[in-house]
């Protein structure tokens, strides 16, 4: 559709590294019980926290971009796993009540 | 991601090619498989469901995590006919994300005045299709009430796969519409896809109400679309 297609994540990833930034990719890869968003979803970062996308429609982007400038650094993934804030051990959480987990790589 | 892998799903995408990213989580390693490229094994078979279901997911083989992230085209929209009922639809398609094309040869119908901000073709079907082909990713609606212009688009919809097919008309009209189609060489099974009377049936009156009705029928044939295919498979 159209509004897929609009800020979309994936070319604005290749836009960043056709001018030589640094990008990190954040995807949904497994949900369970309510989402706020669909599994394939991506957040892009770059080395300035710049971001465009979202994989949890704002519950834990703070969380994933802080992670993502790791990854950017060190160049090696990361799986994030996030749930109801009193649940984990993460300080952060999905107030819906649902699970995610998230994979973060650097491209290239 | 490897910075190729990513350049050919964008690639893809733009060419409305349906395309999937596997991750190996192991060790991050990815490739990028099109849809019909043959990969062997159990990943092989667990790349086709996707492909078939649009739903990306993990999936195990061999003891490793492999993530595949399937993008299907997005769906296209070609109505056949600068109708009243087109007219209402162009604005609720474009804000229900579909991209909406209008397809008629009666150039006093479809004039940009009419149709403002919507891509609009006054040439006939057979010519346009054969420019811009239908894929299984298209839904064409047929809305002339002409056979000279509705019979072939509607024929190369079916040929085509589209998702949705639909054509305006009574039943009447319709049965003597399946006769032309039949006798042009379509198979029946393919004829019965035909959502006709068109659109959700709402007690529709007015054309911006019929234009809801076809929308929301062409909105259902696409959300709820695997599990027909799955069907298709079984």
């Amino acid at each position: 559709m159209s509004e897929q297609f609009h800020d979309d994540p994936l070319k604005v990833a290749e836009a960043w590294m056709g001018e030589g930034r640094p990008v990190a990719v954040a995807t949904v890869v497994e949900t369970w019980g309510s989402a706020p968003r669909p599994v394939g979803s991506h957040l892009v970062i770059d080395a300035d926290s710049n971001f465009e996308g979202s994989v949890s429609g704002g519950c834990v982007e703070g969380a994933v971009i802080a992670d993502a400038l790791d990854v950017i650094e060190t160049g090696e993934p990361k799986m994030l796993e996030f749930g109801v804030a009193d649940e984990t051990a993460w300080r952060v959480g999905l107030s819906c009540g649902g699970r995610i987990r998230v994979y973060v790589e650097r491209i290239g | 991601m490897d910075p190729l892998s990513l350049k050919k799903l964008n690639a893809a995408r733009a060419a409305r090619e349906a395309i999937a990213l596997v991750t190996d989580l192991g060790d991050g390693r990815d490739r990028v498989v099109k849809e019909g490229d043959p990969v062997a094994g159990e990943l092989g078979d667990a790349l086709a469901r996707t492909f078939q279901t649009g739903k990306s997911g993990v999936v195990t083989v061999d003891g490793r995590d492999f993530f595949i992230n399937v993008h299907l085209p997005p769906p296209r929209l070609v109505v056949i006919g600068a109708v009243h009922i087109s007219q209402a639809m162009a604005p609720m398609a474009a804000l229900a994300g579909y991209d909406m094309e209008i397809i008629d040869p009666r150039t006093a119908f479809a004039t940009p005045e009419r149709f403002e901000g919507v891509r609009l073709d006054d040439d006939w079907p057979e010519d346009v299709l054969k420019l811009r082909p239908l894929d299984p990713y298209c839904a064409l609606c047929a809305v002339t009430h002409d056979p000279k212009i509705d019979d072939y688009p509607l024929k190369a919809a079916l040929e085509a796969k589209c998702f949705y097919v639909g054509a305006l008309g009574s039943r009447k009209t319709h049965g003597k519409r399946v006769e032309r189609l039949l006798a042009e060489g379509v198979p029946q099974a393919a004829i019965d896809t035909i959502a006709a009377p068109i659109g959700l049936d709402i007690g529709a009156s007015s054309p911006a109400e019929i234009a809801v009705a076809v929308l929301a029928q062409v909105i259902e044939a696409f959300r709820k679309r695997e599990i027909v295919s799955g069907k298709a498979a079984a």
